[in-house]
């Protein structure tokens, strides 16, 4: 029944002659969802899945509206940008332009995954699969979340945020916080120490350490901007030089946070909030590849083992397979619908490969994963699962035969050639330098531009200067003064940026105002 | 492994993101204004059922972030690949700055979309429409609320108040009950001590196995447990308690004819015929609330008068002079003719930028408080205008003075004025 798509090994299975089904209807009552859950959790724990505890949520559409709009974010703070969000989402979904996300989970403990009530059963077993012990193992299992979130103390901690902020807006007026907000917005994917491993998230911990901490920081704000009586001309000249901060520091709002000299201690707090959701989100960012292709694997893997136990009938098998490809269709590079490689479809053709590996090794899988071809599967896959992010997992796992299956080509765009070029395709000369190439779009540096505090004219003028450095001369987009204007309201004083390359300085941006010359 | 909660929340608010979108609304209100603006300009003032769409220029209201600009050197990996072998070359489109697909970060929607369109409701619609006339929420509040309703019975309930019990019907319920119940046991009791009777009054039996006194007492524990159960049968029960429903319904009200008057004259500019519109939409909004059929006669002139459709009234541009009177003598004559005060509560709304003929301005005056202001409920006159009252406005003055219940008179400069000429308006319904 399921020719169209290349299914994992169905050796052992029992025929499904032998088949009990669980329902039969495509009608779900919580009664079924519940015997469902059962069933896949049994499926799970044989395969070694582990997971936090679930809570389903059945919700309605609207209800889904909402959760889609606040980032999935189950409480959270209020902002005009999620109102807009929710404006295009609702006007999206009315005209039919798009159907509903089927499912939201949020990395907490008890893991939170939403089921929309128009969802037929077979769709709520796919999300349950999916999203349940998929997203939820991965949550639990893969080293970046285990390092920069705690998901039992993420709930308690938006609810503070949400209080914080709404006292905010009461003492202070809703425009005022607003516009700290918006600025913080704009600085959020710089609110994350990339090589530093922060402490996670603990909302007991903020409360009951903000009032300390509000002086604590005001303190150290004074310090470093405290008048420094006079001293002769060499001291000075020395302490001239010396850069402050000594090193550049990636995390501008951390950095903003500890050293803005005109923020009052609520806008600290505030810096601190966004930074905090920053880092919350800082693993799903780098991991999405990993983290869908993972719940689309097991969902995939789940499900065809409830129908190797017969407990699902052809039909509800059918239901669940067209769903499943339509996930992972990836449209190719000249299709009108292409935007980009597809997280699902690379993810889950990595995982299968993965395992097929494992089971069924060829020679050419043997000279390329030694390691692997042949070893237990459902250890190597948690294994990869575990220890990687995207760009270092796809450096790793991505196979010959996935590159060839999905056809992957590279292709250079230099602004001083006319012409593009074609540099690798799915060939043995170039499986290499493709999957290099494919990994190295999965590295946040490159998919973002690389901007680090460099200087604080700290005996000066107080200004702070951003230093750029350009991947491949690849300069800054249209958005740079904006993002900069924001970036003086929470500074205070004048805020310059500049691209450097090989030491020289190779674009500038000032706001408001350029550094006298000479200086 | 973890167990699983399911937890049903389809009943929980489902507005959780109604502070965010209000937020949002706040933030773009000029953008929204200016849209309202416009869309009263083109609708009818009797096209108030429905909101708007709105849309707002992408770039204003992007979140900028830091992100990478076109240029450089870049390489991507694409799916799908045809007949690309490694070393081939593909020409740049024109123009010279094209990049790699799937790149793009002008528009992530992947199409050219520069325009952020969404839908207001009425509500908002009205309050963005208000926001300029400075309205009391108050008088908001009535506006919006367009019908008062009675309550009529209309049934009976099983649930209710005590004090909506209705006492017949329940004690017919119970009686019907307990005739269902315990019928046919009485019916049984009945026959039994039939049975029972002949039993005593026949001859002794000779066959001891069943003597009579056995057979008797048979009968008499048999007709002692169907009378038990007889007797548990409650006299009233709470399923027969049936309450009174009232339904709440519209009240039926009355029709009211709307005149609409306005001095199409040379001298009035679209910027006066548009706070006009305002004024009678504000009118027709009030009356709306308290009539449940309202038509709207549109009266036009200039040295004469012309009954016109909206289209008409609004945007068509005439010159030359001004003899208000002309639009009085017409509005009379149609009272007379279609809306026999008997029938119809008449209210009259006149707008013009002050300027009349100095030999009409008496007519004017004599042919509202003999012939018009007797047979209307209100009539409001506003003179759009910065500049020095005219002849007109004195006359009315002493119009004013005749007949201060059911005339007012305004002058505008600025739309946030008309609302005062409607304030008296509503103290004289509230009172």
């Amino acid at each position: 029944m399921s020719d169209a798509i290349d299914r994992p090994d169905t050796a052992g299975s029992e025929s499904p002659a032998t088949r009990k089904p669980v329902s039969i209807g495509s009608e779900w009552t919580f009664a079924l969802i519940e015997k469902y859950d059962e069933e896949i959790a049994k499926c799970a724990a044989e395969l070694g899945l582990d997971t936090y505890p679930n809570q389903v949520e059945v919700i309605s559409a609207e209800q889904m509206m909402d959760a889609y709009s606040s980032v999935g974010m189950p409480v959270g703070y209020n902002h005009w940008s999620f109102g807009k969000q929710f404006l295009s989402t609702s006007k999206g979904y009315q005209r039919g332009q798009m159907g509903l996300a089927y499912e939201i989970v949020i990395n907490s403990n008890p893991c939170i995954a939403y089921l929309m009530e128009e969802n037929t059963l077979p769709m709520q077993a796919l999300v349950i699969a999916h999203a349940c012990y998929g997203h939820n193992s991965f949550f639990k299992g893969n080293y970046l979340f285990r390092a920069w979130t705690d998901a039992s103390a993420i709930i308690d901690y938006l609810v503070f945020a949400r209080n914080y902020v709404s006292e905010c807006e009461e003492r202070h007026g809703v425009d005022t916080v607003e516009q700290i907000l918006d600025s913080c917005h704009a600085l959020m994917n710089y609110g994350v120490d990339r090589y530093k491993r922060p402490a996670p998230i603990s909302a007991a911990n903020e409360i009951l350490r903000q009032e300390e901490r509000e002086e604590y920081l005001q303190r150290r704000v004074n310090d470093l901007w405290r008048t420094i009586p006079k001293m002769d001309e060499d001291e000075d000249a020395v302490l001239r030089k010396k850069r402050y901060p000594e090193e550049p520091q990636e995390n501008l709002l951390y950095f903003i946070e500890k050293n803005a000299p005109l923020l009052e201690t609520w806008q600290r707090e505030i810096v601190r909030i966004v930074r905090k959701l920053a880092q919350y989100f800082y693993p799903q960012r780098q991991t999405q590849v990993m983290n869908e292709g993972w719940a689309t694997f097991w969902h995939y893997t789940l499900l065809n083992r409830m129908y190797e136990k017969g407990l699902v009938t052809d039909g509800f098998m059918l239901e669940f397979l067209q769903s499943h490809t339509a996930v992972v269709y990836q449209p190719p590079f000249n299709s009108p619908w292409y935007s980009g490689i597809n997280p699902y479809t690379l993810g889950f053709s990595i995982f299968i490969d993965l395992r097929r590996i494992c089971e069924a090794p060829t020679d050419e899988d043997r000279e390329w994963f030694p390691d692997i071809a042949g070893t237990d599967w459902v250890k190597t896959l948690h294994f990869a699962m575990a220890n990687f992010k995207d760009e270092s997992f796809i450096q790793q796992f991505l196979s010959p035969k996935v590159m060839r299956d999905l056809k992957l080509f590279a292709i250079e765009d230099d602004d001083m050639e006319d012409s593009y070029k074609v540099t690798a395709i799915h060939d043995e000369p170039g499986y290499r330098e493709l999957r290099e190439k494919l990994a190295r779009q999965y590295n946040l540096s490159y998919r973002e531009p690389n901007i680090q505090v460099w200087d604080v004219d700290v005996r000066g003028d107080r200004s702070l200067t951003l230093r750029h450095v350009p991947v491949d001369r690849v300069p800054l987009g249209k958005d740079t003064e904006e993002v900069l204007r924001h970036a003086h309201r929470l500074w205070g004083f004048d805020v310059h940026l500049e691209s450097v390359e090989e030491g020289i300085v190779v674009e500038d941006y000032h706001c408001p105002h350029a550094p006298p010359p000479g200086s | 492994m973890g167990m699983t909660h399911i937890v049903d929340r389809r009943l929980n608010g489902k507005n959780k993101s109604a502070v965010n979108r209000e937020r949002f609304l706040r933030r773009y209100r000029h953008h929204i204004k200016k849209a309202v603006s416009d869309a009263v300009h083109r609708r009818s003032i009797t096209d108030i059922e429905r909101g708007e769409s709105v849309s707002i220029p992408t770039r204003d209201i992007g979140e900028p972030v830091f992100h990478h600009g076109q240029g450089g050197h870049r390489e991507m990996v694409h799916p799908g690949n045809r007949e690309f072998v490694a070393g081939d070359r593909l020409p740049k489109p024109e123009g010279g700055d094209g990049q790699g697909q799937g790149q793009g970060q002008a528009s992530p929607d992947g199409e050219g979309m520069d325009e952020f369109a969404f839908q207001i409701t009425q509500e908002e619609f009205l309050n963005f429409l208000f926001d300029d006339l400075e309205l009391p929420n108050l008088v908001r509040k009535k506006l919006k609320d367009t019908e008062t309703f009675s309550y009529v019975r209309s049934g009976f309930s099983t649930q209710g108040v005590p004090a909506k019990l209705d006492v017949i019907r329940s004690l017919r319920g119970a009686h019907a009950r307990r005739l269902g119940l315990g019928g046919a046991r009485k019916k049984k009791i009945r026959e039994l001590e039939a049975q029972l009777a002949e039993l005593r009054t026949a001859p002794a039996d000779l066959d001891a196995a069943f003597s009579h006194e056995d057979q008797i007492k048979v009968l008499e524990d048999e007709i002692a447990r169907l009378k038990a159960n007889v007797k548990r049968i409650p006299f009233i029960d709470e399923i027969d308690l049936r309450y009174r429903q009232h339904l709440k319904q519209p009240k039926p009200a009355t029709s009211a004819v709307m005149f609409c008057l306005m001095d199409v004259s040379g001298s009035m500019t679209q910027m006066h015929k548009d706070t006009a519109k305002r004024f009678f939409i504000l009118l027709y909004l009030f009356l709306r609330k308290n009539y449940k059929k309202i038509d709207v006669v549109f009266i036009r002139h200039h040295t004469s008068a012309k009954e016109v459709d909206e289209e008409e009234f609004f945007y068509s541009r005439e010159t030359g002079g001004t003899i208000v009177s002309s639009a009085l003598k017409l509005m009379h004559k149609t009272i007379e003719s279609r809306y026999s005060p008997a029938e119809w509560n008449i209210y009259a709304a006149q707008a013009s930028d002050g300027d009349n003929w100095n030999d009409d301005s008496p007519v004017c005056g004599r042919l509202l408080t003999e012939h018009i202001l007797p047979l209307v409920q209100y009539f409001a006159y506003v003179e759009i205008t910065p500049q020095d009252h005219q002849m007109l406005w004195y006359e009315y003055e002493r119009v004013q003075e005749r007949f201060p219940e059911r005339f007012a008179q305004q002058q505008i400069a600025d739309p946030s004025e008309i609302y005062p000429v409607f304030r008296r308006l509503f103290e004289r319904k509230a009172a």
